[in-house]
């Protein structure tokens, strides 16, 4: 089935807007309940981890381009560079990697 | 007063919109790497302002997933905004009128909270939108300038651009799980289990949008169930 691009971008931006709305407009408590509080802090975490974990391996044209680009990307990370920074070092590697391949 | 506020707001908010056209520029290469248009991408940026939430709907925008996938992984990824609110609700001035609270959940961002939160009297909604007027031109404009050397730069820098929003993922999720046990966990548990649903029979044909569901609720449940945070932490989340 073709999808809409721009019905997506409708979805996206509705759904985000009423995440962000709705505790603002009826909320009168803020939530104390440590578990859910705990919920929370953890699902960027477990979310982006999933995003990225094994979908980074099939991103490039070769998986050993993008095993080069998560090594490079995990060390970069590692040592506190900025995100930029990071993302072109990872586009970098697979870059090197992607160019020496053909001689391997 | 009100002047004062918004001023502040602006002063504030140049160093987030510095920091958001730097990311932002990531999102508009990886959008036309993805095949989307310059108008799409600004589209996204203008009405979403969340890094992790865009690019997650541009990864299911790219991979064709269905409007379900999208609308659930935006909820997932984008429920802490839910807490940030709740906690804005409280700091907000009291004596604000009640039709500022829908105006202002359009710029609700890690970032932005964090000025509000680090305001050490009630939150005036001015102070708000000056912060805002700010940095979500810095977004937009950073997915416009990203966009734009995405689609006249050749095919073989496309390519290596793929990785792009997976190392930005990785800027994200791997300093704060240096410094805390828990939150290391949480990310191998995560990609291991995402792992398991690629490769074992049957679970890998569970489309990807809703495996990051099941993943992120399993772990987060987990981890929030064993190792509570402890009080004041919630706040800190990532980008």
């Amino acid at each position: 089935m073709e999808h809409n691009i721009y019905l997506y971008i409708l979805v996206m931006a509705g759904v985000t807007y009423l995440i962000r709305m709705l505790p603002l407009a009826l909320s009168k408590k803020e939530i104390t309940n440590i578990h859910v509080r705990s919920f929370l802090y953890y699902v960027p975490y477990a979310c982006l981890a999933a995003m990225t974990f094994p979908a980074i391996l099939h991103a490039t044209a070769s998986t050993y381009s993008a095993l080069a680009g998560l090594i490079v990307a995990v060390i970069a990370a590692y040592r506190g560079k900025s995100l930029l920074t990071v993302a072109l070092l990872a586009c970098a590697a697979v870059f090197v990697v992607e160019r020496i391949l053909p001689f391997c | 007063m009100k002047t004062k506020d918004y001023q502040n707001g602006l002063r504030d908010g140049v160093a987030v919109a510095l920091g958001y056209f730097a990311v932002s520029f990531t999102f508009g290469m990886a959008s036309a790497a993805d095949g989307l248009s310059i108008l799409q991408a600004v589209l996204i940026s203008l009405t979403n302002v969340t890094s992790a939430g865009q690019f997650s709907g541009l990864a299911i925008i790219a991979a064709g997933g269905t409007y379900i996938e999208i609308a659930l992984t935006q909820l997932v990824i984008n429920l802490r905004y839910c807490l940030m609110s709740f906690s804005l609700a409280q700091k907000l001035n009291r004596t604000a009128p009640h039709w500022h609270r829908y105006l202002m959940a359009y710029s609700v961002t890690d970032e932005i909270f964090g000025l509000d939160a680090s305001l050490d009297k009630a939150l005036s909604p001015a102070y708000h939108y000056g912060v805002t007027s700010v940095a979500v031109p810095g977004w937009v404009l950073g997915t416009l300038a990203g966009a734009v050397s995405g689609n006249i730069l050749p095919a073989f820098v496309i390519s290596a651009l793929g990785v792009a929003i997976y190392g930005m993922f990785l800027a994200i999720i791997i300093p704060p799980a240096r410094q805390n046990r828990t939150v290391l966990l949480v990310v191998l548990s995560a990609m291991g289990l995402s792992f398991l649903f690629s490769v074992l029979p049957v679970l890998n044909r569970i489309t990807s949008g809703f495996v990051i569901i099941i993943t992120t609720v399993t772990v987060a449940g987990i981890a929030a169930w064993l190792r509570p945070i402890e009080d004041g932490k919630a706040e800190e989340g990532g980008r």
